[in-house]
């Protein structure tokens, strides 16, 4: 079994990233990065994350980040464009800073910094190395448990801007955390590129849940690059809903379990209206004994593209892995392509999944129609149930923040 | 009153029902046998208005009013109300919601949580609905969906099928409250039909009318305690040639 320490590195990352500037990622449309600029001005930093301005906070509360009362959150990190413009935390025990704060803190910060993401992995992660501005640094200490979620807000206020960002996440043995990070534009219309890198280390029986809501535009093209390594009994929880048009997502987050008894969940919510185009996945390498892993997507087309990926790989006695995607065509012109994969190399080992793509079956809303709803009505309530995932062990506070997002995103579709 | 006059029913272009005449007036529970395929099951799902069953020649009237061309939700506001025999599964949505939304005005969690009670149905609220359900969980859940509802014409397809004998009381229970088997007749407001192979729910309700179908078209007439103990002594044959 691997340590979390002893996942494989290099000294050398600009010379590799260099190497990488020009590889194409292995999914997802070619990005020309070089049509974006690279700087902006940087805004003033806020001490009071309230006194942005009106139009902005409501952009970030789409997304689940809340600025005008921070006394239901841990901690609040914003950054606007390539510049953090507040950081806080309100609870003993919880880091919340820039990136760049972290690496001047902590000296063992290399010990994180591309373990988790490969430097060389594509043009993206190459592009993020040589030309990175800022990020955010999330670390919970051995045994705290956050009371509230941390917050953090990765915002795009100029046009035609590329965001580099590079993020990482500690949660130390035995602690619990909870993070809601949303990412979003000042503007419904103008070009950008968001470029971020997350490396999140989840260590002895640590928890993280990671609830990321996108709203973007349809003229924004996105590249997340995630790794997630689990160590033994922590459990690590995905929840990511991106309800809103945008022009070109991609991204295909890989969780490592390398610890015994480790769980990993992922569930996605995905909404693509005309002119949104998605290929989004989730992956899950089981290479401990008793890992766990489960892998849920719901996707919608209104008229958009989403190519929704699900891969899992069992290299461990004992493993369990269950994939589910799922897909409802509500009106044409679009498509949804469903690619579960499975991969086992050993013996005993349990992996499975289910796909289905389709329109809402004409019985389930007639059904619903012989109690007295109109049909309409009835479409509603399937849509609605459709992308209302149940997921276990989400605690109640950030499970009403979740159905909050969805419902505020319900009426652009239904 | 629920009235069917010379009703043809086509089902994917095949003529399903020809020519059936019936008549349930207020306060009447009606029972329908018939061997598998005759066509009772389409007779109820006519009557509910699924688009699927197209009437070619008659007319439904339900209390003076021509249904016969009103889409299935209005006929469910109008007061008619259908258990089905193998409901869908309704993946995402879950038990309470459709109770909730099928209340209407009377909706409350004090009163779910009563139905529920009523039914054995609190552990399956929470859950997609019909999903993982077994025969009686699926009958207690579409009984407590109809107490729910309220109607006034009550159609029940097979209520008893799938479930074990110690749960036939409950479905019993609260089929004779749907149907006011406990208040005078004439002071019933309410009405039913019902679909039956074995019977054990005759006991449950007040039923003094009984029909058998054979090959879409109802063949006999009479008190369904008779008719069943006729099918079981010589079958569904010598009810065939029986005219109504």
């Amino acid at each position: 079994m691997r340590q979390m320490r002893d996942v494989v590195t290099s000294d050398s990352y600009r010379e590799k990233a260099r190497s990488a500037l020009s590889k194409a990622a292995a999914f997802g449309d070619d990005i020309d990065i070089d049509s974006f600029a690279q700087s902006a001005e940087s805004g003033i930093y806020k001490d009071d994350p309230s006194q942005l301005a009106a139009a902005d906070k409501e952009r970030m509360l789409d997304t689940g980040v809340s600025l005008d009362d921070i006394s239901r959150r841990s901690g609040t990190f914003i950054q606007v464009d390539n510049a953090p413009i507040h950081s806080s935390v309100t609870q003993d025990g919880i880091e919340l800073i820039p990136i760049s704060e972290a690496v001047a803190r902590h000296d063992w910060l290399p010990d994180y910094w591309w373990k988790a993401v490969a430097v060389d992995s594509d043009k993206y992660t190459a592009h993020i190395e040589l030309n990175q501005s800022n990020g955010y640094f999330i670390r919970t200490l051995p045994g705290v448990k956050s009371i509230f979620p941390v917050q953090s807000c990765l915002y795009l206020a100029k046009a035609q801007l590329a965001q580099n960002v590079h993020n990482i996440i500690i949660a130390e043995e035995n602690s619990e955390l909870d993070i809601i990070t949303g990412c979003t534009t000042a503007s419904g219309h103008e070009s950008g590129l968001h470029l971020g890198v997350s490396e999140i280390y989840v260590k002895k029986g640590a928890r993280v849940t990671f609830t990321m809501i996108h709203n973007w535009n349809p003229n924004i093209a996105v590249r997340p690059r995630t790794g997630i390594l689990i160590d033994e009994g922590g459990l690590f929880m995905s929840n990511y809903v991106m309800m809103k048009p945008v022009g070109s997502l991609q991204m295909n987050p890989t969780a490592m379990c390398i610890g015994e008894n480790s769980t990993v969940r992922f569930n996605s919510i995905l909404v693509a209206p005309a002119g949104s185009n998605m290929d989004i996945g989730s992956r899950v390498i089981l290479d401990a004994r008793g890992a766990r892993a489960e892998i849920i997507s719901r996707a919608i087309t209104t008229g958009g593209n989403i190519i929704a990926r699900g891969y899992l790989e069992g290299n461990a006695p004992d493993i369990k892995g269950h994939l589910e995607c799922r897909g409802l065509i509500l009106e044409g012109g679009g498509s949804i392509h469903a690619i579960p994969e499975l991969k086992g190399t050993l013996a005993g080992i349990d992996l499975s999944h289910e796909a289905a793509v389709g329109k809402i079956a004409e019985e389930e809303v007639q059904y619903l129609m012989s109690r007295g709803l109109t049909e309409d009505e009835a479409t509603a309530t399937i849509v609605r149930g459709f992308i209302s995932v149940d997921i276990e062990g989400l605690p109640p506070m950030l499970n009403a923040e979740l159905q909050r997002a969805i419902e505020s995103s319900e009426g652009d579709f239904m | 009153m629920l009235q069917l006059k010379n009703l043809c029913v086509d089902v994917d272009g095949n003529e399903i029902l020809h020519n059936v005449n019936l008549t349930i007036n207020t306060g009447e529970t009606h029972v329908l046998f018939g061997p598998n395929g005759s066509g009772k099951t389409t007779l109820l799902m006519t009557i509910m208005g699924f688009p699927k069953y197209k009437v070619t020649k008659g007319s439904i009237s339900f209390n003076g009013r021509d249904i016969t061309g009103l889409p299935l939700d209005q006929r469910a506001r109008l007061g008619i109300g259908m258990s089905f025999q193998r409901p869908p599964i309704v993946r995402g949505v879950k038990t309470a919601d459709i109770v909730h939304a099928t209340l209407g005005e009377r909706d409350s969690e004090a009163e779910i949580h009563k139905l529920a009670m009523q039914a054995n149905m609190i552990e399956f609220l929470h859950r997609d609905i019909n999903h993982g359900f077994s025969g009686g969980e699926m009958k207690r859940s579409e009984l407590m969906q109809l107490l729910a509802q309220r109607p006034e014409l009550t159609l029940l397809d097979e209520p008893e099928s799938g479930v074990d004998l110690e749960n036939i009381s409950l479905i019993g229970e609260l089929m004779a409250e749907l149907l006011e088997k406990n208040c005078p007749i004439r002071m019933r407001q309410c009405m039913g039909l019902i679909i039956t192979h074995t019977g054990h729910i005759l006991d449950y309700i007040n039923a003094r009318t009984g029909y058998v179908m054979v090959d879409g078209k109802l063949s006999c007439m009479g008190d369904p305690h008779e008719i069943l103990k006729e099918i079981k002594e010589k079958g569904y044959v010598e009810c065939a040639r029986c005219a109504m």
